[in-house]
């Protein structure tokens, strides 16, 4: 008999369910900082191989 | 015939609960509160979703103390009452899936304290993994019966770092935050020791019970509680302390002592008559002082925010 779902997966749902909601959390965690960084005002940019007015010191 | 066997069991499959056991839930805690703690205290306020996110990583960095701390002793832990039942022990999580949660986990938590907050903070962090795993793990704890007096530094830098997630720098008062933990350790630990004497010797770990005997730990423990006073004290006039601090400090301290001088007066056959009675009583005394130490400074904390604070009051440090 052909099982769709391996016996495997039954075992490790809860952990991978876990794994799920850990990497879920990770991610709106990261989007949260951006958003209170940006609020605060500091920089986001940083140099990529190109001159750019926001990055320059002013005298 | 062969010699195949067949196993129609199934492999046990580590669940969620068993990595975070791993993780040393109840150390973790103590260096979330603590943490917490020094970050409150700071002069400088942080915005709660930075503060949030700087105590996951300091909770996850301490996590990953304890996997990897958990993967170097898991041969003594088997042969100690208070740790087989840990999941490498027990067979729930393999040695090879320790390292590699305690990894990912220093190296994620901080790089991202790193990102969250400042750089002073992530090398903090660093150091206090570097510093429990290949200092004390490593080294220190199979080597030497002053393993716990120089092992509590990796304890005592949580303070630290949470003072450093909201300044950016290291000052006065949180580096007396870190004394009062560091100085607070060998009595507490060798406490434990004394009632847990026959599993350190049967693992080979050289405390101080076992390598100086029970009557020099009691004179150690006496020596180490009358240094933690006034390093206990003198918080109380940083800007972090103040008198609600003091007058905790005073009582707590008090009673510690009395502790002390008790366990010192004592023998083994005493203690052995009435099961470690005092002793353990003593382990969890100093836990409990420890808690209110740092309630104690999250109590004035509170009152500056609310403009509460006693004017006046003389910081010396």
């Amino acid at each position: 008999m052909i099982n769709p779902e391996h016996e495997l997966h039954i075992r490790r749902k809860a952990r991978n369910i876990w794994l799920g909601a850990i990497l879920g959390a990770f991610v709106i965690l990261v989007f949260a900082v951006t958003i209170v960084k940006m609020i605060n005002g500091n920089q986001m940019e940083a140099f990529d191989h190109e001159v750019r007015p926001s990055l320059t010191v002013e005298e | 015939m062969t010699d195949v066997t067949f196993s129609l069991s199934r492999p046990y499959e580590a669940q969620p609960s068993d990595y975070f056991e791993l993780l040393k839930p109840r150390v973790m805690r103590l260096s979330i509160f603590t943490a917490l703690v020094g970050m409150l205290a700071a002069p400088v306020g942080v915005h709660p979703v930075i503060a949030f996110a700087s105590i996951l990583c300091i909770a996850c960095g301490a996590g990953a103390c304890g996997a990897l701390n958990m993967w170097w002793d898991a041969d003594i832990d088997r042969k100690m009452g208070r740790t087989m039942g840990r999941p490498i022990p027990s067979c729930r999580v393999s040695e090879g899936e320790a390292l590699g949660i305690g990894l990912v986990l220093a190296v994620l938590s901080v790089a991202m304290l790193g990102l969250f907050a400042n750089w002073v903070a992530a090398g903090l962090l660093a150091f206090t993994i570097f510093f429990y795993v290949v200092i004390y793990s490593m080294f220190l704890k199979r080597l030497t019966p002053q393993n716990i007096v120089i092992g509590g530094a990796a304890g005592a830098l949580p303070p630290v770092v949470g003072w450093a997630v909201a300044t950016g720098s290291i000052a006065v008062a949180p580096l007396l935050m870190f004394a009062l933990i560091f100085m607070w350790t060998p009595p507490h630990f060798w406490a434990l020791a004394l009632f847990r004497n026959d599993d350190y010797a049967r693992a080979g770990v050289p405390m101080l019970p076992v390598t100086h005997g029970t009557t020099a730990t009691r004179h150690y423990i006496l020596t180490y509680t009358f240094l933690l006073v006034p390093v206990a004290l003198a918080p109380a006039f940083t800007s972090a302390g103040g008198p609600v601090y003091l007058a905790t400090s005073v009582v707590l301290n008090a009673l510690l002592l009395a502790g002390a001088v008790r366990l010192n007066r004592r023998t083994d056959a005493l203690a052995a008559a009435d099961k470690y009675r005092a002793e353990r009583q003593f382990f969890a005394f100093s836990i409990l002082w420890m808690f209110l130490h740092f309630v104690a400074l999250l109590t004035e904390a509170g009152l500056r925010f609310a403009g509460l604070a006693t004017q006046n009051w003389p910081v010396w440090f």
